[in-house]
């Protein structure tokens, strides 16, 4: 049987409801909050900041460092250990890769600006909704940016490429299933994040990129509204 | 023919575009790309005849040569004293740069030690962000008594005021003795209870300092709690 209706009645082309807060952690340096669907992340950043054991300084420019934690009841399977496991590693490293390339910290040598990704509920597209919410927090934080990155993950379940792929499309049973997150730029349209698990054709890909594009220039949409939204005016 | 894309005074996020054209210029926290005149950084818009810039809404302080600020202790050594400034770089006091001469077989301790907060002015910033402060100006003193506040950095010329209106008045209705360092440290010293209005008021700034008609409702805030009639000075 292939698959022809989405698990949740949504389009093939259309995201997670989405919702986003900027700001909302006190007494960090910017902060934010991406919920795609059942995902939610929590991004904190604090600095720039002084960076120790002081051989990590780098005298020409500041230093960006991420850190993804995913809690521990915060899937639908066992409890995850707490703490960074070898998954947790290379996703904080794809992430501080996909926002590196907005930031500048020239005007900020020897120093760090960290960023704490934290998952308290998830439902696959982790790594995408955590880019959201960092890139939106390191712009709350008032960071120079040349621009920010929306991420979005597609999939493809059977014969079919959906948007914004979820768990249960995730373990879909009755054929193959690929899983592309990709993390794009949004005035320039530049890719910073794509990664693949599972298969595909090439013109799948080719297709999977302009999708991606397209959901990735609402996302952006969402998030500058959200940005401006703390500032506003309440009468 | 240039063209503006936003309006003067609105939020701004990064990359957003600004200005088509070569008639504008990019001025702090914006840059041209190609012809196009981007942010590049969250903002607010300030236009001055040609020159876009945008004005920081958060952030921490960017240290400034002749800046007087309020900063912390934090390490004594050899021949000076290294200090917390709530920025992203400590701040550096030689004992050369000290009120008094100080031997050179002297305790440092003595004059300040770990902890102690101090209003200084800072003489230097280097490329590498090595701060230089000094002491060598008789405004500039140690702070006993009283309490410290942090506030956002960006917030601190509305809690000053045109002219310092702001806090004089505030200085007025508490009978507080206010010091607001520009990297958004502030030392206030009065009557416990007045001392305590006063950090409601400052919180209540900053919390609105991008709202017009600020100084009315500063006013009635501090009459209400004061029980005072207090009058606006006109700055011109």
């Amino acid at each position: 049987m292939a698959y022809t209706k989405r698990n949740d009645g949504r389009k093939f082309d259309e995201i997670r409801p989405t919702e986003a807060k900027a700001g909302i952690i006190k007494r960090a340096d910017g902060s934010a909050y991406f919920k795609m669907g059942k995902t939610v992340a929590y991004a904190a950043v604090y600095g720039p900041r002084e960076i120790h054991p002081k051989f990590l300084q780098n005298p020409k420019e500041g230093k960006l460092r991420c850190y993804y934690n995913m809690m521990p009841f915060s899937s639908v399977g066992d409890r995850v250990r707490p703490g960074a496991n070898r998954r947790a590693k290379e996703i904080a490293m794809v992430t501080e890769k996909a926002i590196l390339p907005v930031v500048d910290l020239t005007e900020f040598p020897n120093s760090v600006v960290d960023v704490f990704i934290e998952l308290p509920q998830t439902d696959a597209g982790t790594r995408c909704a955590g880019i959201c919410a960092a890139s939106m927090a390191l712009a709350d934080a008032g960071i120079p940016m040349k621009d920010m990155v929306a991420a979005v993950s597609i999939g493809r379940v059977d014969d079919k490429l959906v948007v914004d792929i979820d768990y249960s499309e995730e373990s879909y049973e009755d054929g193959t299933v690929a899983d592309i997150p990709m993390a794009v730029i949004s005035r320039t349209g530049e890719i910073s994040l794509l990664q693949m698990d599972g298969n595909l054709s090439r013109d799948d890909l080719k297709k999977a990129i302009e999708m991606a594009k397209k959901a990735c220039s609402e996302i952006d949409k969402i998030q500058r509204d959200t940005l401006k939204k703390k500032y506003e005016v309440k009468k | 023919m240039g063209k503006l894309l936003v309006e003067d005074k609105t939020i701004v996020t990064p990359g957003e575009e600004l200005a088509e054209g070569m008639d504008f210029l990019p001025a702090e926290g914006t840059f041209r790309d190609k012809d196009k005149i981007l942010a590049s950084r969250m903002g607010l818009i300030h236009i001055e005849g040609r020159l876009i810039k945008i004005l920081r809404l958060s952030g921490r302080y960017i240290p400034k040569a002749g800046d007087t600020i309020i900063a912390k202790v934090t390490n004594i050594l050899m021949s000076g004293w290294t200090f917390d400034i709530n920025s992203s770089y400590s701040a550096m006091l030689s004992v050369k740069e000290a009120k008094e001469f100080i031997r050179r077989d002297a305790d440092l301790t003595k004059y300040y030690d770990i902890g102690d907060y101090i209003t200084t002015s800072i003489v230097k910033v280097t490329s590498q962000k090595l701060i230089d402060v000094s002491m060598k100006n008789p405004s500039l003193r140690k702070l006993t008594g009283g309490r410290i506040i942090n506030v956002n950095p960006n917030k601190v010329p509305r809690i000053i005021g045109k002219r310092g209106s702001m806090v004089s008045m505030i200085k007025n209705a508490t009978e507080c003795n206010i010091i607001v360092g520009q990297n958004g440290v502030i030392w206030i010293y009065g009557q416990p209870e007045n001392e305590i209005i006063v950090v409601n008021t400052i919180k209540m700034i900053e919390k609105e300092a991008h709202i017009s008609g600020l100084t009315e409702r500063i006013k009635t805030f501090l009459e209400k709690k004061t029980n005072k009639k207090i009058s606006i000075e006109k700055v011109e």
